[in-house]
């Protein structure tokens, strides 16, 4: 074939595939890398007020046990957790909210009005009416959680796990 | 640098003389309906790559199969671009081998010396077929278990072994967990692997052969 100024068409053709075939890659390539990176991205906030009744419920001084429960989505799993919070008003009308997850291993305390204490069947963990350690293995006292009072209702603050 | 590269590599592995045995053939003056092979070709790269990413997400349990679709559409980024590609890419697929076999037959290309080329064909055509029905069930939905009740029903009305195909398809008497599993495993191990051994055979023959030309009118 002579030289000729302008490319072959076999040149041509080869462009256009190289480059067809360059955009169709990049086409289902770079979505690819986002399914493929999609869990990485995804909020873990399970971030939410609970609400826990109106304030009547809860007696000056004295430990209200509060149950919810929360749907934990992670992919295709919907796991349910359920959660329990001792509730005491305060003499001067706040609010302290206890997890009653027991702070050593996790078991759940209970309110003896007896030992004025929570108490963990588990392993004798004692905490006093505001969750500060008495006696027992364990390594803090309960975790607290933010309360707030709406329209004579009270929310608990529910940071998740 | 490239250059060095490549002609190490090709002193090695003859990548030249692959690139001219298998794209630089000699071809007689055919038209666009002698696209439909590359066409089926790239469906089926399309399916393998979008059928492998899939997978993923996707679980073949009665539990979750629903729900991990549910996720892939709904929760994944560009979960729906994969799955649509698959998804459409399936039928078309079978369109466009269907009518590569047309072409084949209609243009006389089965005849001598190319009757094996036709016959790995032919199996070709029905596990593209078979794909499209065990990946009809694994979305779990009500359409997909009530068509896959009726398909292996209507297996079951083979004269005397009805009753046991039907079975082995479903892996028991009835439609369960067992009938995902296997379709599923079907669906991504045994008939791709099957089909990429024949489009191996399937292409081979056509490179060492050549390809057949459009029939002139004293053919």
């Amino acid at each position: 074939m002579p030289k000729t100024p302008h490319m072959s068409r076999k040149e041509f053709v080869g462009i256009v595939a190289a480059a067809t075939g360059t955009a169709m890659g990049a086409l289902i390539g770079i979505p690819t890398i986002g399914y493929l990176i999609a869990p990485a991205r995804e909020g873990t906030s399970s971030d939410a007020w609970i609400p826990a009744g109106p304030v009547e419920n809860y007696p000056v001084g004295i430990p209200i046990l509060f149950n919810f429960n929360r749907t934990k989505v992670n992919g295709w799993e919907k796991t349910v957790n359920s959660y329990g919070v001792y509730i005491i008003q305060q003499p001067d009308g706040s609010f302290l909210a206890l997890s009653n997850t027991c702070t050593h291993l996790s078991c759940r305390v209970n309110w003896e009005v007896a030992e004025e204490a929570y108490i963990c069947p588990c392993h004798d963990a004692y905490f006093d009416i505001n969750g500060q350690i008495v006696s027992g293995p364990q390594p803090r006292p309960l975790d607290p959680y933010e309360t707030k009072v709406e329209e004579n209702n009270l929310f608990i603050h529910f940071t998740g796990s | 640098m490239f250059e060095k590269t490549f002609n190490w590599l090709d002193e090695r592995l003859g990548l030249k003389t692959i690139y001219s045995t298998v794209l630089d053939r000699k071809v007689p003056k055919v038209n666009w309906w002698f696209t439909l092979g590359s066409a089926s070709l790239f469906l089926f790269l399309l399916q393998g790559f979008t059928g492998i990413m899939l997978t993923i997400y996707y679980v073949p349990s009665p539990e979750f199969a629903y729900d991990s679709i549910q996720y892939i559409m709904n929760g994944v980024t560009f979960g729906w671009l994969i799955r649509g590609i698959h998804h459409w890419g399936a039928s078309l697929m079978v369109l466009i081998v269907f009518f590569h076999m047309l072409r084949t037959f209609f243009f006389g290309a089965y005849k001598y010396p190319r009757e094996f080329t036709w016959i790995t064909g032919v199996f070709l055509l029905l596990l593209t077929l078979g794909m499209g029905f065990t990946g009809y069930l694994l979305p779990w939905n009500q359409r997909a278990y009530w068509a896959t009740t009726v398909a292996t029903s209507i297996a079951g009305t083979v004269p005397f072994l009805g009753d046991f195909i039907n079975k082995v398809l479903r892996g028991g008497t009835d439609l369960s967990g067992v009938t995902l599993a296997r379709f599923f495993s079907v669906h991504i191990w045994w008939f791709p692997a099957i089909i990429a051994i024949l489009i191996g055979v399937h292409l081979y023959m056509v490179i060492r052969l050549g390809i057949s030309s459009v029939p002139k009118e004293e053919d």
